[in-house]
């Protein structure tokens, strides 16, 4: 166990290097959260309740949105993409050699990062917009420790996606193309496009339950207190995808470590 | 300087064709990417959909209305990002010291930075631009003019050049902060997600913002106004948009003078 936690560290320590580039990112995602608020205004003024919303509902969907995007990885992670590299590169191997397990690895190093971007960039887009709009914050102590979990289980939700993506490339040899399909599913069914919940008719009801929605809509509505079926049900729902998610993950690296072969000596 | 400038276009043709090449050797790996760059870009586009799924217009536009200015804006910035976005890698250049090679070559060390690793899969976004331009134009009502199909030709072109200079002029602006790629997306991309709704929705400051700071409502908002024959606000004339290529002219000259600052500027991190 303290393996994992030292590479989490290591990891953390790692992305708090990247400092101009934090700070011109929490910029950036400022700038869409602003242009974002005036699509949304315009939206819910001409449909109050849309989606079960009210305005300060979806504009604090859009700062914690633009909060989370880095750290829950829904545009990829720089980890994942490394580790698909190394499959393609072939330094998978090393990673393979040590008496470690692959995922679990993985998984350290990617949450050590999305440690870092929660803390740094997760709550400045937040501060920014609460300072022009009344937005929604917690009302009891309580709810804190529910809406870390709910983060945490958005963000391990994704990882398990990104880690299948990127060993993807043991059998197609470039997960490039596979980073951009999922890339195509996550903008769409994360809630990045627009909330599920303003998604009409049956393609709401089919993207309220891909795996997807765990990863950033459903710990949005946590803080927001609006999961149509009660937040316990929500974290259920993560938790159910994260099993599911993390046995596949395991096949398929068992298949992967299997079917691999190294060359050179 | 003259013979520089017409030499220019062949050179770079010469550069982006070596990429070009590169990237078609892996054939169904390349057209795996152009069709999920389309699909990366269509998202947007289709976010807009589904708000129509509720509403019949969106700050006065109806959803052709929409389509076009969507169109409009991602056409600009797709064709802009195609051809010059590449210059946004010149910091990492900086900071690994392969910049200096840039500087030896007989080529402008402008023309090998825009091409650098020059992506034709992002072709994807100027075409979903035209898919949805075509059925935007198929479902508008305009009474149309020689005017105002003039002005929906030049505005395209004018507004790929307004982007065009908006990412050299973030790429000077790593001359001075090398990590700073990000920060000139909010004008990019950033951008492209603004001019791609009405622009009053977003208040009159935002509107002045826009029209006299960085001109973005001069890519397709103004041309687009007038296209449709709808009223210019801020008590602006309705023929604002006619000045989007003369914005386009005076945004290149700021943005060459930037990137020359930027290059004079510029000391090597030596080895």
């Amino acid at each position: 166990m303290g393996v994992y936690w030292a590479i989490a560290v290591r990891s953390f320590r790692r992305f708090s290097t990247y400092r101009i580039a934090s700070v011109s990112g929490i910029f950036t995602n400022t700038i869409f959260g602003f242009i974002l608020c005036g699509v949304y205004l315009t939206l819910w003024r001409e449909r109050p309740g849309l989606g079960g919303y009210d305005v300060p509902d979806a504009l604090t969907f859009v700062w914690l949105q633009q909060g989370l995007l880095m750290p829950i990885g829904i545009f990829g992670a720089t980890t994942t993409n490394e580790l698909g590299e190394r499959v393609r590169s072939g330094e998978i191997a090393v990673d393979l050699y040590r008496p470690t397990q692959l995922l679990l690895w993985w998984m350290s190093v990617d949450l050590g990062r999305a440690m870092f971007q929660l803390l740094v960039r997760g709550g400045a887009p937040l501060l920014v917009g609460a300072l022009v709009f009344d937005l929604k914050f917690p009302t009891s102590v309580s709810l804190w420790p529910v809406i870390a979990l709910g983060l945490v289980l958005g963000i391990l939700v994704s990882f398990s996606i990104r880690y299948l993506v990127a060993l993807s490339g043991f059998w197609i040899t470039d997960s490039r193309g596979m980073e951009h399909l999922a890339l195509v599913l996550s903008l769409f069914f994360a809630g990045t496009i627009l909330p599920l919940v303003a998604f009409p008719g049956w393609i709401g009801t089919v993207a309220r339950a891909t795996p997807w929605a765990a990863t950033m809509q459903v710990p949005i509505d946590i803080w927001l207190g609006r999961n149509p079926a009660g937040t316990g049900a929500a974290l259920v729902f993560q938790v159910g995808w994260l099993l599911v998610l993390l046995l596949i993950g395991q096949f398929a690296t068992t298949l992967a470590t299997r079917k691999v072969v190294i060359q050179g000596g | 300087m003259v013979e520089r400038v017409l030499r220019a276009p062949a050179q770079y043709w010469m550069l982006i064709v070596l990429w070009i090449r590169s990237a078609l050797a892996y054939p169904a790996s390349f057209v795996l990417m152009l069709v999920s760059s389309m699909l990366v870009t269509v998202t947007d586009f289709i976010a807009v959909l589904f708000m129509f799924s509720h509403i019949r217009s969106f700050g006065g536009f109806s959803l052709p209305e929409m389509a076009l200015l969507y169109a409009t804006a991602s056409m600009a910035l797709g064709v802009a990002d195609l051809v010059t976005g590449s210059i946004e890698r010149v910091g990492e250049r900086i900071r690994t010291g392969s910049f200096d090679a840039y500087l030896i070559r007989p080529v402008p060390a402008f023309l090998q930075t825009a091409a650098d690793g020059f992506a034709l899969r992002r072709l994807g976004r100027p075409l979903q631009a035209a898919t949805v331009l075509v059925l935007a134009l198929i479902h508008l009502e305009v009474d149309w003019t020689v005017a105002r199909g003039l002005m929906l030709g030049v505005s395209l072109v004018a507004g790929s050049v307004i982007f065009g200079a908006l990412f050299v002029l973030g790429g000077a602006f790593q001359f001075v902060s090398v990590d700073s790629a990000e920060l000139a997306n909010s004008v990019t991309y950033g951008g492209q997600a603004l001019t791609q709704f009405p622009l009053t929705i977003f208040g009159k400051e935002i509107v002045r913002a826009v029209t006299f700071v960085v001109p973005l409502a001069f890519v397709n908002y103004y041309p687009v106004l007038f296209v449709l024959g709808k009223p210019a606000p801020l008590g602006l004339p309705s023929w604002i948009g006619l000045l989007s290529p003369l914005v386009a002219v005076l945004m290149v000259a700021l943005a060459s003078l930037a990137w020359r600052a930027g290059l004079r500027r510029y000391r090597s991190t030596g080895s």
